[in-house]
């Protein structure tokens, strides 16, 4: 007998209001107000359900009508200009298209857009590889208590908040890079067109490379956590028939273990992609924060959209017609777009939801 | 417990040798699997060490009692301040995650349900600082609160809502249907089965997610930034129109501050930062290894 027409418990719910059915009628008032009860937090439950997507619906629409009229502006040739000139904020304002903005601003994001991509991907290059061979080794040969401990400091590693690893990397680790790392990886490359990137002056330690390096650090914690989950789900008749067949214990783990997940490790990468594209603090402070040029080379100042956001949004609003705040919104709306396809990318890679203890895919 | 591979004998080649360059191969291979490990390793310790050895030196307890002032101080404001923007993001985003939660897992059909889990998933990928953004320019701005608590917990609210709704579903679903089945057997209302039932079972991966709540609201910068604003005074308890200082303002300001006593002052924060992410790293293993005790059900 269900209880309450159409519905079931823990399952499908059917009709906008809830009807008592004739046998429901016949019990109790008590037990009437038991039933009519659970659809009460039916709603209450849903209504929290949705705030999620009202959030996000809200957030594009906010964005979208805060950037429309800079995008007006700056035209599609936004993405493929390398400039940031707020013009004269001090100056009379000009009207282009029916949008006031200062004269002579002129905003171009490829340097920025190039930044994020730049070192979010050589982020990607180091931390996957690391990643790999450290869940390797944790699952397959170290003993117990070592891949706790080693599970230990992937979680720490994740709950560290950005800025105090951007505080490493301006004080202690860049430094030593700039110092000791850099000048003879730019003496020693021979000096060919193609590699003239990876030559000149090897900076202070506030650069494009410093800050793929520690965003590498950042979300070694995600790929390796993620890689170490899916080893652990290698069916256990696999490895044995390998090994069966004569294969040693590293010769399971590389063709076997790895060839299984390899779908998820790219997911994996994909996500800590991800994240490397939306961390805004420490790139804010070891990359420099240049605006309007392309970095001179590997080791030069540059700037991500992030960290661009987070300098400038204070200064925008010292242009009065607003416009800067616009170009601003624009920025966010193009590293919202960015990441969202990455994200989505990376669910459709990853099926498998990881396990750990304190979930470290958010990472701070 | 013998490895598999030391039960079976190493294959011998067609002189009656064992393959040299296999296992040649096999330990360069697991070289390079452990040293990847000991540099995965290594940053945590340098970061640690690098933190802690520029504010362990001159540290002394008065920072965190006096609040910071003009010519230095402490940073009891921005303890303070930490501490109510986490319990509060723990109360608003854990009653909507978890209600979203219980409603993704005992309630929901199948298209609805993926669309919501879905629109969560994209909420979740959000980076921080277009919350930090949109926040700005909806709530301090939009709606007049400036630089205000309320404005804080919503935008870190936000953005944890799906971590918590996404670990409260998964714990809800590995609570066994037998137990919701033998609840309805004896005649208990959903939302009784809900919370004496269902709920209790799923407590550790529950708290799992409000744990994670609280470790992003610890360490996140970027949606504070224009949200909190920052003051140099202990945050009273007002909603909107007061300002909050936060510690990770303190590490991301002070660190290139002109002064020595503010530099100081970013290290002592992120050495507090540091510690209080150890306590809930603690803690979250001290809660599952609890459930996995005195329960069937493993997270």
């Amino acid at each position: 007998m269900t209880l309450v027409t159409g519905q079931h418990i823990g399952a499908k719910a059917h009709g906008p209001l809830p009807r008592l059915s004739s046998a429901a009628r016949r019990l109790s008032s008590a037990a009437q107000r038991a039933v009519l009860e659970g659809t009460w937090f039916r709603y209450l439950t849903g209504t929290a359900a949705l705030l999620p997507a009202l959030a996000l619906v809200g957030i594009v629409v906010l964005l979208a009508t805060k950037a429309w009229p800079a995008m007006v502006v700056n035209g599609i040739g936004f993405l493929g200009r390398s400039a940031w000139q707020p013009g004269s904020t001090y100056g009379a304002a000009v009207r282009t298209d029916g949008v006031l903005h200062p004269t002579g601003s002129d905003y171009g994001a490829l340097p920025l857009i190039v930044g994020t991509l730049a070192s979010s991907g050589l982020a990607v290059l180091f931390a996957v590889p690391l990643s790999v061979g450290a869940a390797l080794a944790v699952v397959e040969k170290l003993p117990r208590r070592a891949s706790q401990l080693v599970g230990m400091f992937l979680e720490l590693l994740a709950g560290i908040p950005s800025v105090v690893f951007g505080l490493w990397g301006t004080l202690s680790f860049g430094p030593v890079l700039a110092r000791d790392v850099y000048p003879v990886i730019a003496r020693h490359v021979p000096d060919v067109p193609v590699l003239r990137f990876l030559r000149g002056d090897p900076g202070y330690g506030e650069g494009l490379l410093t800050a793929g390096l520690v965003l590498a650090v950042m979300i070694v914690p995600i790929v390796a956590a993620t890689t170490r989950d899916l080893l652990r789900q290698v069916p256990d008749l696999q490895k044995q028939g390998a090994v069966a067949l004569g294969m040693n214990d590293w010769e399971v783990a590389r063709k076997v273990s790895t060839r299984w997940v390899r779908a998820g490790i790219i997911g994996a990468s994909v996500l800590g992609l991800a994240r490397a594209l939306g961390e805004t603090m420490a790139v804010a402070m070891v990359s420099g924060s240049l605006l309007g040029t392309m970095p001179l080379n590997l080791y030069g100042k540059m700037g991500t959209v992030a960290s661009t956001i987070v300098q400038q949004l204070d200064g925008a609003f010292s242009d009065g017609t607003g416009f800067e705040v616009r170009t601003l919104a624009e920025l966010a709306l193009v590293l919202a777009v960015i990441t969202l396809l990455t994200n989505v990318g990376a669910r459709l890679l990853v099926r498998k939801v990881a396990t750990t203890a304190l979930p470290v895919g958010r990472g701070i | 417990m013998k490895e598999p591979s030391e039960l079976v004998e190493q294959p011998l080649d067609l002189y009656g040798r064992p393959s040299w360059g296999r296992r040649l191969a096999s330990v360069a291979g697991w070289g390079a699997c452990g040293l990847a490990t000991m540099l995965v390793a290594a940053p945590l310790v340098w970061v640690v060490y690098g933190v802690v050895a520029r504010a362990v030196p001159h540290w002394h307890w008065s920072v965190l009692t006096t609040t910071t002032s003009a010519v230095g101080g402490g940073l009891a404001n921005e303890v303070v301040g930490t501490l109510l923007i986490t319990a509060g993001v723990v109360v608003l985003a854990g009653t909507v995650g978890v209600c979203s939660g219980i409603y993704l897992s005992e309630y929901s059909k199948g298209r609805v349900g993926t669309l919501l889990r879905s629109c969560s998933e994209v909420l979740a990928g959000i980076p921080s600082i277009v919350l930090g953004y949109v926040g700005y320019i909806a709530l301090v701005i939009g709606m007049h609160w400036q630089f205000s608590l309320l404005a804080a917990l919503i935008t870190l609210s936000v953005l944890t809502v799906p971590y918590i709704a996404k670990t409260t579903e998964s714990a809800l679903r590995q609570v066994p249907t037998a137990y919701r089945e033998g609840a309805e057997a004896l005649g208990m209302s959903q939302m009784r089965t809900m919370t004496r039932i269902t709920l209790k079972t799923a407590v550790p991966g529950v708290t799992t997610g409000l744990l994670v709540a609280v470790a992003i609201s610890l360490g996140e910068t970027a949606p504070l930034l224009y949200t909190a604003g920052f003051s140099d005074n202990v945050p009273s308890l007002a909603l909107t129109h007061s300002p909050v200082a936060y510690l990770t303002y303190a590490v991301w300001t002070f660190y290139n501050q002109p002064s020595a006593t503010f530099q100081q002052l970013s290290y002592d924060a992120a050495l507090v930062l540091v510690v209080l992410v150890l306590v809930l790293i603690l803690a979250s293993r001290a809660v599952v290894a609890r459930s996995q005790r005195y329960s069937d059900v493993s997270l």
